[in-house]
């Protein structure tokens, strides 16, 4: 079921960097790599494709590259049909995941590479090309390392000039496939500002894809998230925590506790507990989701779940209290230090959600 | 597994190794060094001056520079060859790719003299197109046209062996990323793809090389053994050790021994000098 996002009347479609993917599907035999799918990035939007692996974000990344070749679908780039002009005439600068640096040229040597490969008339001369490379590694904040080849370079050193290089074509949009995927957990964090930093200052519409939840919301304008092939929702990161479209948007974006239970008229029933049903509620037999930091927790006679709480533990900010709900084990969380009265191991209490969510139960599950 | 364990696995060999390498020298002695010296030994055993004058045979001179001519046409189309073979099989998903590859092994396990047989079978007077080449006055069997064909065939595996493996490891994502900067075809293939493999190529060319100057099996199906005309150098040497010339065969054969020596000694450099950025390469 593809939820395919409607165009939203503030997307220009004649603003020179706005990106408009239309019914793209894509198969590798008979494996269906793309659905139909159909989403749009604004004018110097930094748009995350999210998604697990298989769901086919590379792909719609490489077909906005022109490396794949869709089976059916449009895109436009700017108001032009993008999909017709081959992969050296698209002007976007691709960060592959691996970095996919030339390993047999100096860091120099590859960030000069789009610029030398040019048609001799549309060349920069060789004073102009150095004072680029140099302006790049500057950028990059690598300015002693021009003359190192790929193999002695970092993890984060070769992303970054990786980045250069694509930015050397001054691209009017930037592909960043996995950019932080192959590094270390500390300068990942690093990279992300500095990653939005650049997106901001060069003025492009960035296209990132990512498994990382974290890093989409906290880097991306707009996420798209894919599953299967399909996109399931499109929105800014805070609509898209806020609003989950499905079970699986809900689950993919965050640690997740689920219950089923019912909703009749207004009123939403889950085991014991019963409360005022969330606006948009289905009718019938649901399933209830909720964050394991956003409850509450009551006496034993107080209104909520009926818990049992199992083990109490302090981990740093936070505090994680096993609990059992209606015969299953929860690991919820409170923001500590302090551990909220009434919660020690053995005890019986209330929890109650704040924000449960509530989706359709599906057929027989 | 840390890195730090790696050196550990270098321990001191057990106290029967030595014994063991003791034995492989001799075996290695015996095997390859003896028939090296002999080569040598009964070249020159009726002097410099008879050595010199069976090079200086004209017949000798035609099979150098047959054999020469032979490996300067088959080499080349054979590292083309190979390097179209490497490209679509490392860089590309198609139907019929394993077979593509077990047909390319297929030389390899096969008795060249069928390599050679396969041409006269074809192009032989009693062959399938033998009667319309004589008609045209083509001569294919018993020709240089023959010899270049069945030493193709055998030779064929060398460099495409040599390149699949490394250019399946490197995958196709630095010649993506030089189409994505503007880069055409034709340039990212000679500035990205060529040079990312030029040690293999190398060295593929040169073991294609050396197996092509030394053929014997197959060449001899179609080469008909004419003098001065159609024999190489390895059929050259049997020639004239069939006469009882057994100077001249040696001195033919150490001519064939050189060639392997020069070989050895620009694969081992090759191996020696770029072993490091081969393995980076491969680490990458």
């Amino acid at each position: 079921m593809p939820v395919n996002s409607q165009p939203t009347d503030d997307i220009d479609a004649k603003s020179p960097l706005s990106l408009e993917i239309s019914g793209i599907s894509k198969s590798f035999g008979r494996f269906p790599a793309l659905n139909d799918v159909s989403l749009q990035a604004r004018d110097k939007e930094f748009l995350a494709l999210l998604g697990p692996s298989g769901s086919g974000k590379t792909t719609l990344l490489r077909v906005l590259a022109g490396l794949e070749r869709p089976d059916a679908g449009e895109v436009r780039f700017g108001g032009e049909d993008f999909l017709s002009l081959p992969v050296r005439q698209r002007r976007v600068g691709m960060v592959f995941q691996h970095y996919a640096l030339f390993r047999h040229m100096t860091v120099a040597q590859n960030i000069a590479f789009g610029l030398k490969v040019r048609k001799r008339s549309e060349r920069p001369s060789k004073s102009e090309v150095d004072d680029r490379v140099a302006d790049l590694l500057s950028l990059v904040q690598l300015e002693d390392l021009g003359k190192r080849f790929p193999a002695q370079l970092s993890g984060g050193q070769r992303q970054r000039v990786a980045l250069a290089r694509a930015l050397a074509i001054e691209p009017r949009m930037l592909l960043l496939d996995e950019p932080f995927g192959a590094l270390d957990a500390q300068v990942r964090r690093e990279l992300r500002r500095w990653l939005r930093d650049l997106h901001d200052r060069a003025g492009v519409t960035t296209v990132f894809v990512t498994h990382d939840q974290e890093e989409a919301l906290d880097l991306a304008d707009r996420v798209a998230i894919l599953k299967g092939g399909e996109l399931i929702q499109l929105g800014t990161p805070n609509e898209v925590y806020e609003n989950p479209a499905d079970p699986f948007v809900y689950d993919f974006l965050g640690a997740a506790c689920r219950l089923p239970g019912t909703v009749d008229g207004g009123r939403l029933t889950v085991a014991d507990w019963e409360a005022k049903a969330p606006k948009d509620a289905p009718q019938g037999a649901v399933e209830v989701f909720f964050r394991p930091d956003e409850v509450s927790f009551a006496p034993a006679d107080g209104a909520g779940l009926a818990g049992e709480v199992k083990a109490v533990a302090a981990r740093g900010p936070d505090v994680r209290i096993e609990c059992l709900i209606e015969g299953r084990l929860f690991e919820l969380e409170a923001h500590g230090p302090s551990v909220p009265p009434g919660v020690a191991p053995g005890l019986s209490l209330r929890i109650r959600p704040m924000r449960p969510k509530v989706y359709a139960a599906k057929s027989g599950g | 597994m840390t890195v730090e364990a790696r050196p550990i696995s270098r321990t001191r060999l057990p106290g029967f190794a030595p014994l063991l390498v003791l034995a492989s020298a001799i075996v290695m002695a015996v095997l390859v060094l003896m028939p090296l010296f002999v080569v040598f030994g009964d070249a020159f055993s009726k002097g410099f001056g008879k050595y010199l004058a069976s090079i200086r045979d004209p017949d000798a001179v035609a099979a150098v520079k047959l054999t020469l001519l032979v490996a300067a046409i088959a080499v080349p189309l054979n590292a083309m060859f190979g390097i179209a073979a490497a490209w679509c099989i490392a860089k590309f998903e198609f139907r019929g790719k394993s077979a593509l590859l077990t047909l390319i092994d297929l030389p390899f396990s096969m008795s060249p003299v069928v390599s050679g047989l396969v041409w006269v079978l074809l192009f032989g007077a009693q062959g399938w197109f033998g009667t319309w080449l004589i008609d045209h006055d083509i001569k294919i069997i018993f020709a240089t046209t023959g010899l270049v064909l069945a030493t193709i065939l055998v030779t064929f595996p060398f460099v495409a062996r040599e390149l699949i493996p490394l250019m399946q490891d490197q995958g196709s994502d630095e010649e993506a990323a030089a189409l994505t900067l503007g880069a055409s075809g034709f340039t990212t293939f000679w500035k990205i793809t060529l040079p990312n493999i030029r040690w293999a190529l190398l060295y593929g060319v040169l073991l294609c090389n050396a197996r092509a100057m030394g053929e014997f099996g197959a060449v001899s199906v179609v080469s008909g053994h004419i003098r001065g005309l159609t024999t190489t150098l390895p059929l050259h040497v049997e020639v004239l050790y069939n006469d009882y010339d057994f100077v001249g065969a040696f001195a033919a054969a150490s001519l064939l021994a050189s060639l392997g020596l020069i070989t050895l000694v620009l694969k081992t450099t090759l191996e020696w000098r770029h072993a490091g950025e081969l393995a980076a390469n491969r680490r990458h």
